[in-house]
């Protein structure tokens, strides 16, 4: 449970960790029976349907103050998000 | 005077000069209040904005808007430009989109007039729309009951005629188990027919918005404004989009309808399963030939959904990080911020992104996502097979009536299999309906699903419209005084 926590960064309190275990325990086992099936003859190719592709060519996007006004902190005169130091301490 | 309730009349009656936009727009807005208390239907109404289009419209007047002066209501998870969006999340509870999804755009393109934004269990995932963050939606049939979800508020702003249309989304069954669940039509388009373009992002290879209506011409016009292309979305399809309405006659002669029987044989609630049968009878009546057919992959729709889906999920909701956007828990290291930020996913929200990074981790991702992406493609199969000798196969939409608050909220895998019936239609990628087809015992309402070829939604709508001519359903009591909508 904390190694995947720990992959998803996601913080669960003790009655979660408690609770998802039983939980997950019975929703993988119930997922097992696809283990059973004979997939000899399928062809995953043909479902979800091909992506189209587009030229890579710049397109106007979001206007950036915009985008920034729904950011939890940002410094908009510069330009960019903030976030907690990364580097140093 | 009494005006008029589906989305055809208001149109004709306003492009006519009989109402105006703004008379329409209030009604609505009135019955939202009147009706919505103990519903909770609504995350969001958005009066002065509702308002302020309808009088521009009234002012503009563009005689051939398709959906002119329609009261419509949104699903919280269909990103609107300047209108709050939350996806039913406390990560996004002051979230205001700086742009609008693409069928947004075409709505206002139609003319429809946007009244608010529906709840919705929290980033779509649930089937009673009690994993809201944001408190459970009722169904107007019993309030004691669950409307269905995860689309849960657009099925009852429709079914309490507060809107005679609303758009929700699907990725298991969101949108056709509440329309069953609350008696109005629920539609899953064919995968690619409607641009995902801003809708927030759950499992992006099964996601599709589809429209809930009380009849099917009212479904049919709300559906040819939002179908076709969008290069925004990689996945949307170019096929042309036929008129939908062009055959709403009743008759289905020359149709041939598969019935899996073997998959009813188990789970289907005995009063579920009588109307179903009912529901049959009247496709059979307006002329449809009822043909056995198998899909041996069917039962496995459940498990290879959780695997795809979730996976999917654990991918798209890693981007709620507390950068971006939504709401930020703790500043004091980056780390910190991630876990703290995300720890205030709702439970459900954690389940599916635990099981999602389980089964795309190291050792895992073969024997889980490898092995379930092959039986979605043999579940595929099978409907290619079934639709060489049928146009469409029916089953219940959902085996049971609408349960009880409560009663499956800490059970997840009980409340997985509400989905039993539905979640195969978007793993195959495939066109589905929900249709009323009559009320239980208990007076719940209870649907009968098709699901058709790829871009067949003409052929389902037909079909839908002839079993609504002939099982007429009532509307559901007024929670305040009991009397009939």
């Amino acid at each position: 449970m904390e190694r995947i926590a720990a992959l998803a960064r996601l913080e669960l309190t003790a009655d979660e960790i408690e609770r998802f275990a039983g939980q997950l325990t019975a929703i993988l086992a119930y997922a097992d029976q696809v283990q059973q099936v004979d997939t000899a003859g399928a062809d995953v190719a043909a479902v979800p349907p091909a992506t189209a592709w587009r030229s890579d060519t710049p397109i106007p996007s979001l206007d950036r103050d915009l985008v920034l006004s729904q950011a939890p902190a940002a410094d908009r005169a510069a330009g960019h998000f903030k976030v907690p130091r990364v580097l140093g301490s | 005077m009494s005006l008029p309730t589906t989305a055809c009349e208001i149109r004709a009656a306003i492009a006519s000069g009989k109402v105006s936009a703004a008379e329409v727009c209030r009604d609505a807005l009135a019955r939202i209040r009147d009706t919505d208390g103990p519903l909770s239907a609504f995350l969001h109404v958005d009066e002065a904005g509702a308002l302020a289009r309808a009088e521009q419209l009234d002012r503009e007047r563009p005689a051939s808007a398709p959906l002119l002066g329609v009261p419509i209501a949104l699903k919280d998870n269909i990103c609107t430009a300047g209108i709050p969006t939350t996806a039913g999340s406390r990560v996004l509870e002051h979230y205001v989109p700086p742009y609008s999804a693409f069928v947004v755009e075409q709505l206002e393109r139609a003319g429809a007039v946007i009244v608010g934004k529906t709840n919705c269990d929290e980033f779509a995932m649930g089937s009673s729309t009690e994993h809201s963050a944001f408190g459970p939606t009722r169904n107007p049939w019993d309030l004691e009951r669950i409307p269905g979800g995860s689309s849960g508020g657009s099925a009852v702003a429709v079914a309490a005629a507060m809107v005679p249309l609303a758009l929700g989304s699907e990725t298991g069954g969101s949108i056709r188990q509440p329309a069953a669940l609350c008696g109005v039509l629920g539609l899953k388009p064919t995968y690619g027919r409607v641009s995902r373009f801003g809708l927030i992002a759950f499992g992006s290879s099964l996601d599709q918005i589809g429209p809930f209506a009380r009849t099917a011409a009212d479904m049919a016009a709300l559906l040819q404004a939002i179908a076709g292309q969008d290069a925004r979305d990689s996945t949307s399809a170019a096929d042309p989009v036929p008129d939908y309405a062009a055959r709403l006659d009743g008759d289905l002669s020359g149709l041939r309808i598969g019935v899996p029987r073997a998959l009813l044989t188990s789970g289907v609630e005995a009063d579920v399963r009588a109307r179903f049968d009912e529901g049959l009878l009247a496709l059979e009546s307006a002329g449809a030939t009822l043909v056995d057919v198998t899909l041996p992959h069917a039962p496995l729709a459940i498990p290879v959904y959780y695997l795809v889906a979730n996976a999917e999920a654990s991918s798209n909701l890693a981007r709620f990080d507390g950068v971006r956007y939504g709401t930020r828990a703790d500043d004091s290291s980056l780390s910190s911020m991630y876990y703290k930020t995300r720890g205030r996913f709702g439970a459900e929200v954690k389940r599916r992104i635990m099981i999602g990074t389980f089964v795309l981790s190291a050792g895992y991702y073969d024997a889980y996502y490898v092995k379930a992406q092959k039986v979605r493609a043999l579940i595929r199969k099978d409907y290619d097979e079934a639709f060489t000798t049928v146009d469409a196969v029916a089953v219940p939409t959902a085996p049971t009536a609408a349960f009880k608050l409560g009663e499956r909220i800490d059970d997840p895998l009980q409340m997985y299999l509400s989905d039993v019936f539905t979640a195969a239609a978007n793993l195959a990628g495939l066109p589905a309906i929900s249709v009323p087809c009559g009320l239980t015992g208990d007076r719940l309402p209870a649907g009968l699903q098709l699901t058709g070829r790829p871009f067949d939604e003409a052929l389902l709508l037909r079909a839908a419209h002839a079993v609504q001519q002939q099982i007429a359903m009532p509307g559901p009591m007024r929670p305040r005084d009991s009397g009939s909508l």
